[in-house]
């Protein structure tokens, strides 16, 4: 039996949208809205969707960066946003989050050993012999050396930047790492070697990973369960081969068309492509937020929101056409 | 072979680039090699800092001001570009003959001038005196279709910022497009863009750049995107060319080792990645012979003292290693 340690239900966080100076009326941008899932220990649990659909404002209010509008987030059997602020700290020390731009979340006047030993101090009460031996050990596990400690960020690829943002979170022994947008702006080959790294590091210290991604071909290779995102919600949800091979969402069907690969020639395959643009989140569309583009609108669609609902395989869908609104109480 | 009987277009032989900064003289471009027919949609790829940037630029002489070029011809429809005249490279061919679309739709328009005055300044600035007002305007109306900008004057009041990515992506390829040229340039199109809209995006570029027979240069790091969008594929590496050939055997069948090494570095679905030891090199000290060399599998005596010359191995196919991949 597969054990829990991450179970969001119903979070939604909204934010204080543009109103007019001295306007009444306030109007929330829905960044999240509503969203439930669970991750099983040693998962790596995808979040995709385009920019916009939520996925890191998800993430960080998984770890409380952003303080939620409302719903739980369940780590380990506690609920995070219902506990004091000692004990919630206490318990986000085991869940980490990497930053999508690791140059821009280092401080560039600090030195690496200064940047690696921070959390240590703050976390933990070690003596600073101990921290250095950490440091040092945590050094090592990303592949950097020891040479390294006294260079400021600057002074490093990016590639090796994204190593010490690991090496920074890891120095913690976290059970969850929130990882956002691991890979971006990093050439192919560099990508390939981070996440061959963190592929070690999982195994190694048995991490969780939630994994936020734009980039569909690494979310295939990394994860094995993942939800795809549009505007605020999530449309499907399931294990990673079985949506790649059938998904089943039409905004599912369209994100993974629009893949692109390597031997594919444009225009040869069926033109799933997609007319307009994401929603913008300070209006979105009444009932299915995707309506507006969807190639299998009903008229219910327009008016009624679809729930994410389970089916057999394991697989949840938030769509009409799958799930008819009669099944639903 | 329809494709080779094509009329050579722009033709870079031997460039060398190098730009001279305070840390020391990088040697950007070492002796590259390009060519580009009529017609072709050829895609330059290849990680960042491997010239590919240089390249664009060394063919529209827009290198910053450190930069020299140290040796090369660059031949645009029988014209040398390096022994042009400024004022006729200005009057003739940036913005006229080669157009460029840029990598990043929200910094390339101005954002204090509406998008229609942005447009019908390069309309004015092409200076065709014979051609009206009137047939600039229809000219005008008909590429906004085409781009699928509704047609409407209220839209062309409209400011940068009140358009979404990917319309003044749209926006950028209608102004590319407007003076007829010959080639444009597209420097990394649609990184700045979803996948959804990015697929929009690339389907409308090739369509109007087909339907109008213009060669394309088209700039990418996405191996995907070059593979679905590209005729020919140049691969380069650290300032080098290193293989030049059809794109579907070119991924399918690469015969240089780096080209192989880069294609097994993407990500797959079967977990078995492959990433290529060591790190790209400092170009003010490159490796000397092959710049590949101290990462290549094939590496043999010879590479590191010499550099390879560009060997045809198939028609249309040219690699340059002492060593290819069988």
């Amino acid at each position: 039996m597969e054990e829990l340690i991450l179970e969001i239900q119903d979070l939604k966080k909204y934010f204080r949208g543009s109103s007019g100076f001295l306007s009444k009326n306030v109007r929330w941008v829905k960044a999240v809205d509503g969203v439930s899932f669970q991750v099983c220990r040693g998962d790596t649990f995808g979040l995709v969707g385009e920019s916009g659909c939520g996925k890191s404002t998800l993430g960080k209010t998984i770890l409380g960066i952003y303080k939620s509008t409302a719903g739980s987030v369940i780590f380990e059997g506690k609920n995070i946003p219902h506990l004091p602020r000692n004990k919630a700290k206490e318990i986000r020390k085991n869940i980490q989050y990497v930053y999508q731009d690791p140059g821009a979340s280092l401080d560039p006047y600090w030195t690496v050993g200064r940047i690696l030993s921070e959390p240590l101090m703050i976390h933990t009460s070690l003596s600073k012999r101990s921290i250095r031996e950490q440091v040092h050990k945590m050094l090592d596990d990303v592949g950097l050396q020891e040479e390294h400690l006294s260079l400021y960020p600057h002074e490093f690829s990016g590639g090796q930047q994204r190593r010490l943002g690991l090496a920074r979170i890891l120095c913690l022994n976290p059970r969850l790492v929130i990882l956002d947008e691991p890979t971006s702006g990093l050439d192919v080959s560099v990508q390939a070697t981070i996440l061959k790294l963190f592929m070690e590091l999982k195994i190694r210290f048995h991490l969780t990973y939630i994994f936020i991604s734009h980039n569909l071909s690494v979310i295939h290779m990394m994860c094995n369960r993942l939800a795809v995102m549009y505007a605020g919600k999530i449309v499907e949800m399931g294990e990673t081969r079985a949506i790649f091979s059938e998904p089943l969402h039409p905004y599912s069907q369209v994100l993974l068309a629009a893949i692109p690969q390597l031997g594919k020639k444009l225009g040869e395959e069926k033109d799933l492509s997609l007319t307009g643009e994401p929603p913008n989140p300070e209006d979105f569309p009444s009932g299915c937020r995707f309506w507006p583009r969807c190639r299998d609108k009903m008229g219910i669609c327009e008016t009624v929101s679809p729930a994410l609902q389970a089916g057999s395989d394991g697989r949840s869908i938030a769509c009409h056409r799958i799930h008819p609104l009669a099944t639903k109480t | 072979m329809d494709s080779n009987q094509k009329e050579l277009l722009l033709e870079v032989s031997n460039l060398t680039v190098h730009f001279h900064t305070d840390r020391g003289v990088v040697k950007a471009l070492d002796a590259a090699e390009l060519r580009v027919k009529r017609g072709e949609i050829v895609g330059l790829i290849g990680e960042s800092g491997c010239g590919k940037t240089t390249m664009a630029r060394s063919v529209l002489r827009v290198l910053p001001p450190m930069a020299r070029i140290e040796s090369g011809a660059i031949s645009f429809a029988g014209e040398d570009l390096l022994a042009m005249e400024e004022k006729n490279l200005n009057s003739f061919i940036r913005g006229k003959k080669i157009t460029l679309i840029p990598q990043d739709p929200f910094n390339s328009l101005n954002p204090v001038f509406s998008v229609g005055t942005q447009i019908r300044d390069i309309l004015k600035w092409k200076g065709e005196s014979q051609d009206s007002n009137q047939r600039n305007e229809a000219k005008l109306w008909e590429m906004l279709g085409q781009v699928q900008i509704p047609p409407l004057e209220n839209q062309l009041q409209k400011y940068p910022y009140q358009f979404s990515g990917g319309q003044r992506q749209r926006i950028m390829i209608a102004m590319a497009l407007l003076p007829s040229p010959d080639l444009v340039i597209a420097d990394e199109p649609t990184t700045a863009l979803d996948v959804t809209v990015e697929a929009q995006i690339l389907r409308l570029m090739t369509s109007l750049v087909r339907g109008r027979g213009i060669s394309v240069l088209f700039i990418t790091h996405d191996l995907g995107v070059a593979s679905e969008v590209c005729e020919r594929i140049v691969v380069m590496y650290a300032g080098q060319d290193m293989e030049d050939g059809p794109a579907d055997i070119l991924f399918s069948e690469p015969r240089h080792p780096y080209t192989k090494e880069l294609l097994g570095s993407l990500p797959n679905p079967e977990g078995r990645i492959q990433d290529i030891p060591g790190e790209v090199p400092s170009l003010i000290h490159p490796p000397s012979g092959c710049r590949f060399h101290p990462r290549c599998p094939n590496v043999i005596e010879v590479c590191p003292r010499q550099k390879p010359e560009r060997a045809e191995l198939a028609a249309g196919h040219w690699v340059r290693c002492f060593n290819p991949v069988r």
